[in-house]
């Protein structure tokens, strides 16, 4: 059923994702595919992969933005982006089908595949792009919060989170549960004004962003100094100066 | 957005299609003296459902699993685009009894009064949903728009109206059908031409900074993007080819409908005969051709949110 829950969800399990130290070495997005393409939604596949034109559905995509404060040098920002497990999340209800969910349980936004019928409409209402067409089978994929990981017994405890979570060799990105307030997800939202993406839309994702820490000694980084005109105060090299201006 | 001709075939040909049913249904209710003429019903619903037929069968083409559209059913208690799906499969019911019914007992009387009644709701309410379905989606401005709902209306009526001119041909009621669709189209193209003043003029609430929440400390820019490939989003949200030649196709849109509009009071000063046939089909054609430009302006003049993760406005 394509309505939302109609109460909120015990749990809003979700990402912090910390844009202050992360790399952008793009590991998240292939360990993501690395087990996605094996677990619940599989095959995640790609036409081409080796020739000319490759394309394939992929879960998880780090971009990478330059911000240019008023003052300050320029600052590079790698920002990877999947599914956000909105509380209003339009794609679950202009789904058709009943293909797309969201879950009672935990707030996790998923497709039933054996019921999408690949129309598309659910990525259009989609205003951060976490949903792409699989180009193999023909139904829509998106991030499931690796539900075949964190519920998975048969797992190690310490793997039971999403693989782009576990993988992270700068612990940028963190999983946990942001309805509650003591769990450690949301503790780091609080210390650090985790941030919603595109809030004046309306959607109320789940997932937060952690902006770039301010230096710590309160500056910006300062842009370098532009080269100072060569003019010699005198001495060897104005008489240089001098000779070579004529 | 990508212009999917199926979509663009679909929303131009399934509107006038519904335009015509609610016309022929009005007629009946009316008890206009055309709504008389079985041959006058049967030909008109002929059709007007042909076409609805021929819109709904192309609108699955745009599917990457047709046979799971069955499915697209079962949801209208939350999506549009299933209310459009049971409206229009309600609508075949009281319209198809109407096709039956008319050549053989006539338009007069209660149960074809309660048939045209049926499909002249269902057939607003089929290109209600159909607009709604665009207007409900936030992350396109261009779609999100108050005036996208009475355009879709407007237009299926009017091109309805430009066919039903072709069908009443030979009856006295041909004038005033060519009157009203000039008008209706008329209606049509000024709210779609205030609609295109309004996209113009407007900017996006959303932007690169709060698409990132990086505004609060400058300004944004893509340094690299995330794939070096086209992917799905970028095809299918970023399409841009028919944008730069917007300008363009406005013009030609605005021309074909000014010609139609021509054609269709020039058939009402003529009256109904061979020239009335001769000269409404070609207002049909035009209206319809101009219906199709307007659809895949639609389209091609929408951005998505999505664009801005891309270096793009939305």
């Amino acid at each position: 059923m394509t309505s939302l829950p109609k109460e909120q969800p015990a749990k809003r399990l979700g990402l912090v994702i910390d844009l202050d130290t992360c790399v952008g070495c793009q590991a998240c997005v292939v360990n993501c595919k690395e087990w996605n393409t094996g677990g619940y939604p599989a095959p995640l596949s790609d036409l081409d992969p080796y020739g000319a034109e490759p394309r394939g559905a992929w879960l998880n995509r780090v971009h990478a933005f330059e911000v240019e404060p008023e003052e300050g040098a320029p600052q590079v920002v790698h920002f990877p982006k999947s599914c956000l497990h909105c509380e209003d999340a339009l794609c679950v209800t202009v789904c058709p089908t009943g293909a797309s969910y969201k879950r009672q349980a935990d707030g996790i936004v998923l497709v039933d595949e054996d019921r999408c019928m690949g129309c598309g409409l659910c990525a259009w209402a989609c205003p951060y792009g976490a949903r792409e067409m699989d180009p193999g089978v023909g139904v829509m994929k998106k991030c499931t919060l690796c539900i075949d990981r964190i519920y998975n017994q048969a797992l190690p405890e310490e793997e039971r989170q999403p693989a782009c979570v576990r993988t992270c060799p700068a612990s940028a990105r963190h999983f946990g549960d942001l309805a509650d307030p003591e769990s450690d997800v949301s503790k780091l939202v609080a210390e650090r004004d985790g941030m919603a993406l595109m809030p004046e839309l309306g959607y109320r994702p789940t997932n937060r962003y952690l902006p770039p820490r301010p230096r710590r000694d309160g500056r910006g980084a300062d842009k370098p100094k532009a080269l100072e005109p060569a003019e010699p105060q005198g001495g060897f090299l104005a008489w240089v100066d001098r000779l070579l201006a004529d | 957005m990508h212009p999917a001709p199926s979509v663009i075939a679909f929303t131009a040909l399934s509107g006038a299609g519904y335009g015509l049913l609610f016309l022929l249904g009005l007629g009946t209710i009316l008890r206009f003296a055309w709504a008389d003429s079985r041959w006058v019903m049967g030909v008109g619903l002929f059709v007007a459902l042909a076409l609805v037929i021929i819109g709904l069968l192309a609108s699955t083409q745009h599917l990457r699993r047709p046979e799971r559209a069955w499915r697209a059913f079962s949801q209208w208690r939350s999506s549009w685009l299933s209310r459009e799906g049971v409206f229009a499969l309600l609508t075949f019911v009281p319209a198809g009894l109407l096709f039956l019914s008319a050549p053989l007992v006539g338009s007069s009387g209660w149960f074809p009064w309660l048939c045209a009644l049926l499909a002249l709701v269902g057939a607003a309410a089929t290109v209600f949903a159909t607009a709604m379905i665009y207007r409900s989606l936030k992350p396109i401005r261009q779609w999100h728009h108050p005036k996208v709902v009475p355009v879709y209306l407007l237009l299926g009526l009017g091109t309805g109206a430009a066919l039903l001119t072709v069908v009443l041909s030979f009856h006295a009621g041909v004038r005033t059908a060519a009157i009203v669709g000039a008008f209706v189209l008329l209606a049509a193209w000024a709210v779609k031409w205030l609609y295109w003043r309004d996209i113009d003029q407007a900017e996006s609430s959303a932007t690169m900074e709060t698409a990132t929440g990086l505004g609060a400390i400058g300004k944004v820019r893509m340094l690299e993007p995330p794939h070096t490939e086209e992917n799905y989003l970028l095809s299918e949200m970023g399409y841009r080819v028919a944008r730069k030649h917007a300008e363009k196709l406005r013009h030609l849109a605005l021309g074909l409908v000014a010609a139609s509009i021509f054609l269709l009071l020039l058939t009402a000063a003529v009256g109904s005969g061979w020239g009335a046939m001769l000269i409404g089909w070609a207002a049909a054609l035009t209206a319809l051709a101009s219906a199709a430009l307007e659809r895949w302006l639609f389209f091609a003049e929408a951005t998505h949110t999505v664009t801005l993760y891309y270096g793009r406005a939305a």
